[in-house]
Parts: C-alpha cells; structure tokens; sequence
C-alpha cells in the first residue's frame, strides 16, 4: 500500500501538483493536533536537554550547604492566609528562594533546575539509543524471520520465548549482577549507561519484530516483488530496496512507542535503586531521592516526575498521530 | 479443543524449562556469596560444610537439575502433604533463602494475600471501569465524553505508576491527610470500623494500578466496540425492531467482548510485574517487595524462584486466553 508510486504516473503529472509521499504524510500529521503539539514538547524538551547546560552553567554535581533546601521562585504564588491549603506568610518568610536558583536547591545544595537538565540529557539519551537498538534488532529479526522461510520456525519460537520471560524482574537482576563488571571497565557512568541500554534494547524488540514478519510475509506475495524478483534483483538488494521501505510505516509506529516504553523502563530502574548512581542522576533516579523527603519537599519528586510523565505522553501522542498520517486508508481522506 | 489443550500444555514444558535454564544460567553468574556475612571466625572447612548444605559446591548441571527436583516435585508435594496432613515429603530439601534461612514458599505464601489484595482488586476495579467507558465511548465517538476518554487513558498510558503515585500520596495524605501513605499489612480486619481502615489504605494503590488498567484495557475496548457497530447484524438487528439497548448490550457487547475478555487475561500477568513498582510506592510488602528485597541481598534462590513464578503466570494466562479465545468464538477453530 505504500510501495512509491511508479515514476511515469508521477512525471504525467503538472510539475506544481507533484506530491510525494513524505509530504501527504506530513500533510496529515500536521492535522493531528495532539501529535504537533506532543512533537513541540518532545523537541523544547529535547532542544532544553541539549543546550540547556550552556544557558544555565550551574554545575550539577557543586555541594553547596550554606544554600541548601531553597524552595522554587514560585512559592510566593501559593501563599495566603484564609485556608490552611496554602503556605501562611510566615513561614514564607523564613523560606529561602530566588532566581539564583528558580527551582531551589537539595538537602546538599546542589541546584535542582542544573539536576533537572543533565538528568534529562540521561534520561532522554537512554530512551532514543535503547530504541534504535530495539528496532535494529525487531527490524533485523523480522526481516529474517519474514524473508528467509527456514528461519521463520526457530527465531518466532525464539520471539516467543523472550516475551514469556518476565521482563522487569529480569533486568533487575541483570542490572545487579552485570552492573560492576562494566563499571569497573567502562568507568561509573558510561558503564551504566551500555548497560542499560543494552539491556532495555535486548528485551524490547519482540514486537517489532513480529510485526514486520507479518508486513514482510504479506508484501512477499505482491506482484511487484514477484517482477523484482523476475528482474535478477539478489537478496540483500531485494530486503534493502524493495522490503524494508515499504515496512517503514510500522517500525516508526513502534519506535515511538519504543522510545515511550525505554523512557519509562529506565525510570522504574532508576526508582527501583537499581539503575544509574545518585551522583549522576537521570529523572527517574532524582524523583526516587526526592521522595524520602516529600512532605516537606514536594515540588522535588514533582519536577523529574512530570518531565518523564510530559515525555512520554509527547511521545505517545506522536505515535498516535504518525499511525494515522502513515496510514494511506486515513490519509486519503 | 482438548487436543488443542493437550498440545499447548506440552509446547508449555519445553518453554518453562528453557526459561528456567536462561533464569539458572543468569543467577549463577551472581556475584555475591551467601557465606559473606558469616562471622570470619568460622573455619574455611566449616564454611564448605555450609556452602554444601545451601546446595552450593556441587556442578552446575546437577544443582540445575536438583532445583527442578526441588521446585516441580518436593515443593507440590509439600503443598499436598499441608493440603491433607500428611507426610510423604519428609526429610527432603525444600528450596531455601539464603536471607531467611526458611523455605522460600513459606515467605511467598506469606506475602502472597497483600499482593492478591492489592494487585487483583486494582485489576478487578480496572476492568470494571474500563468497561463502561469503552462501550460509550465507541457508541458516541468523537463525542466530548470519547475525547476525554481518550486523553485519560493517553495519561493512564503515559503517566508511570511510580509518579502517578508519588502524587496523590501529596495530595490525599501530605495535603488533604484523608488517606494513609504507607500500606498497613498488619492490618487485621475484625468488625466494620477496620474495614474501613483496610478500605483507606487500599484506595490509592488500587487506584494507581486501576488507572494503567483501565487505559489499556478501555482502549481495547472501544475499538472492539467500534468494529462491530458498523457490521451487518448489527442493522438487521435495528430492523427487526430490537430496542437500542438490547442491540448494543447484548448483540454488540457479547461480540466485542471476545478480544476484550483474551486481552484481559493476557494482561493479568503483566500486572504482577507492575505492582513491583506501586508495592515499593507504597511499602505494601508483598511479592515485588519480597523480589526487590531479595535482589539486593543476593538471595539467589528467592529471586529465581519468584522470577519462575512470574514466568509460568505468564506462559499459563497466554494458555488461559488462546483457550478463552475459541471458547468464546465459534469461529475460531484449532483443529
């Protein structure tokens, strides 16, 4: 359904009209208004992670104990002095807050908004590498699976026997038991980060790679498989040229819920103790920390909470809206 | 069916022993040693002693095959000899903890009802939330009720159980203190008043669970709702004058139900693997807490045998749903 179309259609066409595929999909995903609005969070967020260490060059990791435990520049917004809901005035007197720090500072005044952005960078380039490796091997799998009819028995019982593991105990252990061999030779924090990222990648790809066996075993019976087949074309140029264009669609679809599931994977391990070191916080790591001390610091656990929580939901409505826009059947209309 | 039946439950060997294998395989690489802790008094040849009595010391291949002893044949018959009194296992070597120095069953049975509690009446309110939803929002689509539908079960979805909970313990216990924050498991319920204790403690974790719940499965839901509002029998039924209620109630929700009802046993495993998360929330100590607890302390033969459990829950519910799914459906036919 999505194979190009055939070149002399497109070249009987006036030059103005000419419309590519890439284009009618980008046409309709723009008419999804969750999906634009999730890929302008998914990009500020992004762009912030990135390039947020420039702007605000606070170190992350400098201990500051005489400026400990500042409260966010906000606070004053939620004072009053008719409920007890919210802060009476004078304990907004003694709380300590400014623009030198905008979202305070930790019970070892470190800057929460500098934790904040280098967590993200974490957190954020351990959900995009550890997809790409889930969809490189769903991909690689199911393009074998599909295409090559003796593997097809050996690598689905294979699949399926991956998803009847239970996922999340597994990588906690495997966290635990792998976690010192690599950080002793991969340094702390380069060595968590293979680690984890190998392990959500190894443990994601099942359903991808059922879905492009099914794709790829329904596009082996199209006819224009059958001429490129006719032609002489070999393997490898038939998978590269002529399958696994037409399997984009559903790898994007499942890259994005992979990105969403990483995120969130890498998060649970974090909060479960198990995932990167306090000294090099990712979202999930911060928001478990904070939560010892939530009563009296709540505004902590919140932040990294609602940056994963705001990602995922991005990324998930981005998904929603790419489904449609790939989807010619939708897109037609 | 019965061959059908017989046939899956003998692919489902093969698959548990492998799986079994994989788990073996991985713990053994553990680095950490159940002899650490020991006093450094104790003499080496002592300490070997131990080491054979946890089952230690002996080749990998024949501690793999006595942990399959162990956990297919001395623990069922444990559980027959408590089941009727008697005493046909006596003297054989249970699967041990390394922390606790006890049989590992006996824990798990021990945490086993707070995890059920929790666990199984969040999915229980889940399903019956998700429902309802479901059916209207397939019935009147794209209405305000359908949209809203959507954006909370996109948050059901996104939002992960270990913030969604970290919020409202802010809000119902730190802000508004109508709730508990930590889950009582000593909790005894006697008389009216101590259910209601019980039912307090219970709400947020049940509603957090309940939420991730009701996303997917309403989901489901309303697309199966939505294939077969548009199909034949459906306007045959309008025609002959059938009441709306009966057509969408009956005609339509009994056929929708089908993947809805194999959806919900799939996920029933899943959602043991999930309370991991919600039971560290809330420190109820059931299962996952138990499967936390013991992989920090390097209880080799706990954290295998919960990981199994989890396993075979999975390889039996895939079972359970293949079945549902050609119970349900006349037209699906295994033979």
């Amino acid at each position: 359904m999505t194979e190009q179309t055939p070149d002399v259609i497109g070249e009987s066409q006036p030059r103005g009209k000419e419309r590519s595929q890439w284009a009618d999909v980008w046409r309709q995903f723009r008419s999804h208004k969750g999906a634009m609005m999730g890929a302008f969070v998914l990009l500020f967020i992004t762009f912030g992670v990135t390039f947020g260490p420039y702007i605000w060059d606070i170190d992350p990791t400098k201990l500051d104990i005489r400026n400990k435990d500042w409260r966010p520049i906000y606070m004053p917004l939620f004072s009053c002095s008719w409920t007890d809901w919210c802060i009476p005035p004078e304990s907004l007197e003694r709380m300590k807050y400014g623009w030198a720090h905008p979202l305070g500072t930790d019970n070892l005044g470190r800057d929460v908004l500098a934790t904040l952005i280098h967590g993200g960078r974490v957190s954020i380039a351990v959900g995009w590498v550890a997809m790409a490796l889930a969809m490189i091997i769903g991909t690689a799998i199911g393009v074998a699976s599909g295409y090559v009819k003796k593997l097809d028995g050996l690598l689905m019982r294979f699949t399926d026997l991956v998803l009847a593991l239970p996922l999340l105990p597994l990588l906690l252990v495997i966290m635990l038991l792998f976690r010192d061999t690599l950080r002793a030779s991969f340094g702390p924090e380069l060595g968590i980060f293979i680690l984890i990222v190998c392990v959500i990648g190894a443990t994601s790809w099942m359903q991808t790679a059922r879905i492009v066996r099914a794709d790829i075993l329904a596009l082996k019976e199209r006819e224009f498989i059958l001429a490129a087949r006719s032609i002489g074309t070999p393997p490898l140029k038939m998978v590269t040229r002529h399958l696994l264009p037409n399997v984009l669609s559903p790898i994007m679809v499942s890259a994005t819920l992979g990105l969403a599931t990483a995120i969130i994977t890498e998060s649970a391990i974090s909060f479960l103790g198990l995932g990167f070191p306090s000294d090099f916080p990712t979202w999930g790591k911060l928001l478990f920390d904070a939560t010892d001390r939530i009563q009296n610091f709540p505004e902590r656990a919140i932040w990294p909470g609602l940056m994963i929580s705001l990602v995922v939901l991005a990324v998930n409505y981005i998904g929603d809206g790419l489904r449609d826009a790939l989807d010619p059947r939708i897109r037609g209309r | 069916m019965i061959t059908f039946i017989i046939r899956r439950l003998i692919l489902a060997v093969p698959t548990l022993l492998f799986i079994s294998l994989i788990l073996f395989l991985l713990l053994d690489l553990a680095p950490g040693d159940p002899m650490a802790q020991m006093p450094l008094t104790i003499p080496d040849e002592v300490k070997q002693k131990m080491r054979e009595a946890l089952g230690l010391g002996e080749p990998l291949h024949i501690r793999y095959f006595k942990w399959l002893y162990q956990f297919f044949v001395v623990e069922p018959g444990y559980f027959l000899d408590w089941l009727f009194g008697t005493n046909m296992m006596e003297g054989t070597q249970r699967v041990v903890s390394w922390q606790f120095r006890t049989p590992v069953f006996d824990t798990i049975i021990e945490r086993l009802p707070q995890t059920l509690w929790v666990v199984a009446m969040a999915y229980v309110v889940g399903v019956l939330i998700a429902i309802p939803i479901g059916i209207i929002s397939a019935y009147k689509q794209y209405s305000v009720f359908d949209q809203a539908g959507t954006l909370v079960s996109m948050i059901g979805f996104s939002v992960p159980p270990f913030f969604s909970g970290v919020v409202v313990i802010v809000i119902f216990s730190v802000k508004l203190g109508w709730l508990p924050s930590i889950y009582d498991t000593t909790h005894v319920v006697k008389d009216w008043e101590s259910f209601k204790v019980q039912l307090m403690q219970m709400i947020m974790p049940v509603m957090v669970l309940a939420l991730q719940t009701t996303a997917q499965i309403s989901r489901y839901m309303r697309s199966a709702m939505l294939d077969n509002l548009n199909q034949d029998y459906v306007r045959t039924a309008r025609a002959k004058g059938l009441g709306e209620w009966s057509v969408v109630m009956v005609h339509v929700l009994r056929n929708s139900m089908i993947p809805v009802v194999t959806v919900i046993a799939l996920g029933i495993p899943a959602i043991f693997g999930g309370a991991i998360i919600t039971e560290q929330v809330f420190k109820v100590n059931g299962i996952g807490q138990l499967l936390i607890t013991a992989i920090q302390a390097n209880d080799i033969p706990m954290v295998q045998t919960i990981t199994f459990i989890f396993a075979v829950l999975i390889v039996v519910f895939n079972l359970i749903a293949d079945v549902l799914y050609g119970v349900l459906d006349p037209r699906i036919r295994y033979d």
